[in-house]
């Protein structure tokens, strides 16, 4: 076992992994920049080391000051978190050749799951089943029309060094595919580095369901069931469930083996996320895989009562899987709600600030992950998740009863948050019947959550 | 200068962690110093037709325009000569110019030599050889001249 790990990260997931090294009996050490001096991770660790301004490319995305922290620090391991350079393959390889472990899967499921091309070639291979589209990246836009005209339309245009939701665009007809090619080339190649881009066909009303797997270094593969994360706005997740309120017992055991297969065949080590859509059909499509934990691991970890972020550092430092997957069973419901520091009612418009008064919700069935506290300053560099807020229920009812229960308790004043926002979706009964797609945010913050008003 | 006063003048002291206070007036000076976590405050009566002041305080360096600090722009260790068994390339009273090395960090096996961005006198060095430092902590004191 490592006697110090680092954590390459801030906030909440630095919280989160300096607790599980802490049970472990693991030291763990802080970085930060100088604008979070202030920050929770700086003073829950055992040591802590300023590596830059606040800006993320100068600190946390700064190898050189990272390695260089982390030789100071004389670390066995790094744990990079979620973001930052969690999926970046360069820092992975610069670990190894420092002879410190990093925690996560090899350079090489890396940079072949980060491509988001290959990654679906990879797994087409394996028997998944993936969205239909063009083969490989399309070169032209003639290209892109010939396989838009032999999949249907609609089309999404898709970025190949893209993911996370980023680097998307819906096509209904040649025109509009034409009058996007160029632009969405263009946009990859400034977002990403790389103007590649694929078509896969666009699912309508499609549900988001992701298996969660865990791998040790020894081909053991397990999953951990489903996580249904559909609620999102933009692509980008604000509610996730487990399990997912739509499968049944046969589709999701078909899931979880299909996403060890994918596993196995890229040799696969640590934890992972297989994404998958589920169209009007019931059926299933690949689109990526994430090479990292997850923000909303927590729903997973309640249900199936296992630490994913303690299994990271333990497989990372060569454990033998201590699960079968007969042993990895579903008890109860679990729904996280991620709370930001964003105004719902007013574009999302994301206020940082200070928190004047603060009040966590606790009692039965409540999990809050966060690093805020009283007197707190939001510094205005990072994303704006101030805290998941998590229910835990021995059914979905029971869940979503205590998720009401615990966001009427929670409050952060002075600032603006969703909480509101969720509360308008736990009490909507369109959301306790599961019955929705992806377009559920949208249909409804206009047409209903809008204009009822926000209760805070 | 009462009991009360002295001990307000020490609670300040504590209280914003000042290295020192001096204060002048008409007919009085007094001096409280904290020493490693000891407070000896000096008093004396002097018969003196001097202003009031308050003196200045040796921590506040910040406050003097004239004294520069020079703080570490990366992660490393701090290394006052060129190699182990070499002069340091200053020691404190030393002038320096604009574009002089003050100091080595070393930073995952690179030598990064930083300059002194003032010219000035060397009046104080913050940091022990070989002691491991973070961004921005503080490595010289400079007096520009």
């Amino acid at each position: 076992m490592f006697s110090r790990v680092l954590i390459a990260n801030r906030g909440e997931i630095a919280v989160r992994v300096i607790r599980a090294c802490r049970e472990l009996g693991v030291s763990p050490v802080a970085v930060y920049s100088t604008a979070d001096e202030d920050c929770l991770h700086v003073s829950l660790a055992d040591d802590a080391i300023c590596i830059g301004p606040g800006p993320g490319k100068e600190s946390y995305l700064n190898i050189p000051a990272i390695m260089s922290a982390a030789e100071l620090a004389d670390v066995d391991a790094i744990h990079p978190g979620y973001g930052f350079l969690a999926e970046n393959a360069h820092f992975a390889e610069v670990c190894q050749s420092c002879n410190i472990t990093f925690i996560g899967p090899s350079p090489e499921n890396i940079t072949l799951m980060g491509d988001k091309v290959r990654a679906r070639e990879i797994m087409r291979k394996a028997g998944l089943p993936v969205i239909p589209g063009s083969d490989g990246k399309v070169s032209s836009v003639e290209e892109a029309i010939d396989v838009a005209r032999r999949i249907g339309y609609p089309v999404m245009i898709k970025a190949a060094a893209g993911g996370g939701g980023k680097g998307m665009r819906v096509c209904h007809n040649d025109m509009s595919l034409k009058s996007a090619f160029a632009m969405a080339q263009r946009e990859a190649e400034a977002a990403f580095g790389d103007g590649g881009l694929y078509i896969e066909k666009f699912i309508v009303n499609p549900r988001h369901i992701e298996i969660q797997i865990l791998a040790d270094r020894y081909g053991n593969v397990v999953h951990l069931w489903e996580r249904d994360c559909t609620i999102q706005r933009r692509h980008q997740k604000l509610l996730e469930e487990a399990p997912s309120p739509v499968l049944t017992q046969r589709q999701r055991e078909r899931l979880g083996e299909l996403a060890v297969r994918g596993a196995k065949a890229v040799g696969y080590s640590n934890v992972g996320t297989m994404e998958f859509l589920m169209d009007e059909a019931g059926d299933f499509y690949f689109i990526e895989m994430n090479t990292r934990i997850q923000v909303e691991h927590p729903v997973t970890e309640m249900i199936t009562g296992i630490d994913l972020v303690k299994e990271q550092i333990l497989v990372a430092a060569g454990e033998r899987l201590r699960y079968r997957q007969r042993d990895i069973k579903i008890q109860g419901h679990a729904i996280e709600c991620r709370i930001n520091a964003e105004d719902w009612e007013n574009d999302f418009r994301p206020n940082p600030g200070k928190i004047e008064y603060l009040y966590v919700p606790g009692g039965r069935g409540v999990r809050v992950d966060t690093h805020i506290y009283a007197g707190y300053v939001i510094p205005p560099f990072y994303d704006s998740l101030l805290a998941k807020l998590i229910s835990f229920g021995k059914d979905r009812e029971e869940a979503i009863a205590i998720m009401q229960r615990a966001l009427s308790e929670f409050v952060i004043h002075p600032l603006k948050t969703i909480i509101g926002l969720h509360e308008m979706i736990m009490s909507d009964p369109g959301f306790a019947v599961g019955n929705f797609s992806t377009h559920y945010i949208e249909e409804k913050l206009e047409r209903e959550f809008l204009s009822q008003g926000g209760r805070r | 200068m009462d009991l009360k006063d002295l001990e307000r003048l020490i609670a300040l002291l504590k209280e914003h962690e000042l290295a020192e206070i001096e204060i002048e007036t008409e007919g009085e000076y007094i001096k409280v110093r904290a020493k490693e976590g000891m407070i000896l405050p000096t008093v004396s009566s002097s018969v003196s037709s001097m202003p009031q002041t308050v003196g200045s305080v040796e921590n506040s360096m910040e406050t003097d325009p004239n004294l520069v600090e020079v703080k570490s722009p990366m992660v490393g260790t701090f290394y006052r000569a060129p190699s182990p068994d070499a002069e340091p390339f200053v020691k404190e009273g030393d002038k320096v110019e604009v574009g002089q090395t003050l100091c080595i960090i070393e930073a995952m096996k690179l030598m990064n030599e930083i300059k002194a961005e003032v010219s000035g006198i060397v009046e104080k060095i913050l940091v022990e050889n070989a002691q491991p430092v973070e961004y921005g902590q503080g490595l010289f004191y400079i007096r520009k001249s």
